[in-house]
């Protein structure tokens, strides 16, 4: 390929890599598409059930009292500690101590089973009461939003496992960006699927 | 053109370009038919045998155009010969015969009555499709494994193998029909919203990569930016077709969001090609091959994504489900998309095969104009017979006959957009096949124009 005839005119940041403004983020640029779709997957998800919400709201809100809020508490908590231990493993492992880094990410994963353990109590107890994904109306939504990102969780903690096998810096910032959307995520479902009336 | 085993690909697209012309001929005789019911004898020649060759044969001969495509590009991009043109000239040889038979079958009534569109072929040509497709696999599996690998090469693998093994689950026809329907989706569906979008993706880089001289580095990233958004989006759209079929209640919110993201990659391509050519400034002589490709990435985003968006939605689809408003969608989306990426790949590559400088570009740049004015004409037709329908098919409640009678206008319109689109298929062939001496109106050079 003839490179000398390639003149760069779009932009005076010279791009070394070829990611253009993905390169400037933390981890894997692609990582960042994925984030950046799952965003748009949960946005729209959370769009459809305020619209669905704005179409029958007394039954949303008769069903939403069916929730467990406290569970719900006790998980954000959860997450949020989750986050902060993989935020400290990964300044961990950029100053190289390796092994304290190992251990707050391992830490930050128990907490992702600890969510789901959580989690599986509150569905247990919603299928009890005769709700399930095929319920209709806000029980549908519930689950599928909230099934969705459990998914998430376990493939988070698939990814911790995996930066943990292989540690490199930028791995560990790869893992915890993607760990960081799911805590996120959540924040933001917790209110608009538990507390907002 | 640098490796003797592209010249595969000419044999290829030859027998593509011929299908091609059978596609548009019956798509225009079935065009005919909606305005004029009564004029071919319709125990000669049902409009549901019409429809079945006019939808077949387009996707065999895009089929054809990628397994060409694959035998130009893979050799440049591995470094090498492909490993057996042999194997390559038979698998053609079961392929193309297996087409034609399932056509000249279908003339005489001869299908697989499972009303499963796509999928009518007797068995034998269906296992002639997997036979042929197991050949292709390996052929051009070993020449990427002892050569160099490249993205472009590793995504268009990947497509080729989806493709092929999606296929299998043409043989699976279980008794219930929303079983039946859910398997049928794992072709059609996974196919053009899945695989067949990595093929596109990897020939546009290609393209690209040969014509703006953009660093290879950057190329790369573009694709695998468009490769994760497809599958993230594309899979679980599958949900979009799940709505009304017996499958459960939630498919109606995965099919909508997922699908509504669909556009994503659509749009991811329009802005590569355009940054890369932009980008790029090579002065490449070859203008129709990148009219081509442009073409095909703006008019795949608006066949494909815009007008896909239109009626994806569960609450939208609700009252569009089997309109015209479907049939709009599908013309452009798999002329956008499919039929442009082939044609640019052609445009590109048959200038080389036959090593003469881009010859007939003006033809060929015209027969652009002709076929996509007359398909967006149709698509727009289309579109307002299709929410006409809806609003009194659907809304008003009005029989499904009576309200065919008040559309007649708009197939009327369809039939004359038609007609302009297989003149603009027939002059592109004569461009691509006909050699000239030069081209039908002689480029001016800018530095022997005058100065002011």
């Amino acid at each position: 390929m003839r490179r000398e005839e390639v003149v760069d005119i779009s932009t005076a940041v010279v791009d070394e890599d070829g990611w253009g403004p993905l390169s400037g983020l933390p981890g894997h640029p692609l990582m960042w598409v994925l984030i950046a779709s799952e965003l748009a997957v949960f946005g729209l998800a959370l769009l459809g059930y305020a619209g669905a919400r704005l179409h029958d709201p007394i039954a949303f809100a008769a069903a939403q009292d069916h929730l467990d809020r406290l569970a719900g508490v006790i998980n954000t908590a959860v997450l949020l500690t989750s986050g902060f231990f993989a935020a400290l493993a990964v300044d961990a492992r950029a100053r190289g101590r390796r092994g304290a880094a190992r251990l707050r990410l391992t830490l930050a994963a128990a907490l992702g089973v600890v969510f789901l353990v959580v989690k599986s109590v509150e569905y247990s107890r919603d299928l009890a009461q005769g709700f399930d994904i095929d319920s209709g109306g806000f029980f549908t939504i519930y689950f599928l939003i909230t099934g969705f990102h459990a998914l998430h969780v376990v493939l988070g903690i698939i990814i911790l496992a995996i930066v943990l096998r292989f540690d490199s810096p930028g791995n560990y910032e790869t893992g915890a960006s993607f760990w960081h959307m799911v805590d996120l995520v959540w924040i933001v479902i917790f209110p608009c699927l538990y507390l907002l009336r | 053109m640098r490796y003797e085993s592209q010249n595969i690909a000419k044999i290829y697209w030859y027998g593509a370009l011929l299908i091609f012309a059978v596609q548009v001929v019956f798509g225009l005789i079935g065009g005919t038919i909606y305005v004029l019911p009564n004029l071919f004898p319709t125990d000669l020649l049902p409009f549901n045998v019409v429809r079945m060759i006019h939808t077949n044969a387009l996707v065999v001969w895009l089929l054809l155009g990628f397994f060409g495509a694959a035998y130009f590009l893979i050799p440049e991009e591995a470094e090498r010969e492909i490993h057996s043109p042999f194997l390559a000239y038979v698998q053609f040889a079961i392929f193309f015969f297996g087409a034609l038979a399932a056509v000249a079958g279908y003339l005489f009534h001869i299908y697989a009555d499972q009303a499963r569109s796509y999928l009518e072929q007797p068995l034998w040509v269906k296992l002639g499709i997997i036979v042929a497709a197991l050949i292709f696999l390996f052929n051009i599996s070993m020449t990427v494994l002892q050569g160099r690998k490249t993205a472009i090469t590793n995504v268009l693998l990947l497509g080729l193998w989806g493709v092929a093994i999606f296929f299998l689950f043409s043989l699976y026809n279980p008794a219930n029909l929303s079983v039946d329907k859910m398997f049928w989706w794992y072709v059609v569906h996974l196919w053009v919203e899945g695989v067949w979008e990595l093929v596109m993706a990897s020939i546009l880089a290609f393209i690209m990569l040969k014509m703006t001289g953009v660093d290879r580095e950057v190329i790369e990233k573009w694709l695998y930016v468009i490769v994760a958004t497809t599958l993230f989006t594309g899979v679980l759209g599958t949900g979009h077709h799940y709505y009304w079929i017996g499958a459960p209640g939630y498919w109606q919110w995965i099919g909508s969001v997922f699908s509504a993201l669909e556009v994503v990659p659509f749009f991811g391509m329009v802005v590569f090609t355009f940054a890369m050519v932009w980008k790029g400034r090579r002065d490449h002589p070859n203008k129709a091959a990148l009219l081509w490709s442009l073409g095909c990435s703006v008019l795949a985003f608006f066949g494909a994504g815009v007008w896909g968006f239109l009626h994806t939605l569960s609450s939208v689809n609700f009252y569009t489900h089997g309109t015209q408003v479907t049939a709009a969608h599908g013309h452009l989306a798999f002329y956008g998309a499919y039929v442009c990426v082939n044609l640019a790949i052609m445009s590109y590559a048959f200038p080389l095969l036959k090593n003469r400088a881009p010859y007939n570009q003006v033809l060929n740049m015209l027969s652009f104009w002709l076929i996509t004015s007359g398909v967006v004409f149709m698509t727009v037709t289309l579109t307002f017979a299709g929410v006409l329908q809806t609003h009194l098919e659907r809304v008003n409640g009005i029989p499904y006959m009576d309200v065919q009678d008040q559309l007649g206008f708009f197939y009327l319109l369809r039939l004359g957009a038609g007609a302009v689109t297989v003149v603009g298929v027939l002059l592109f062939i004569y461009s691509i096949l006909v050699p000239r001496e030069q081209e039908a109106i002689a480029p001016t050079s800018l530095t022997t124009a005058p100065a002011e």
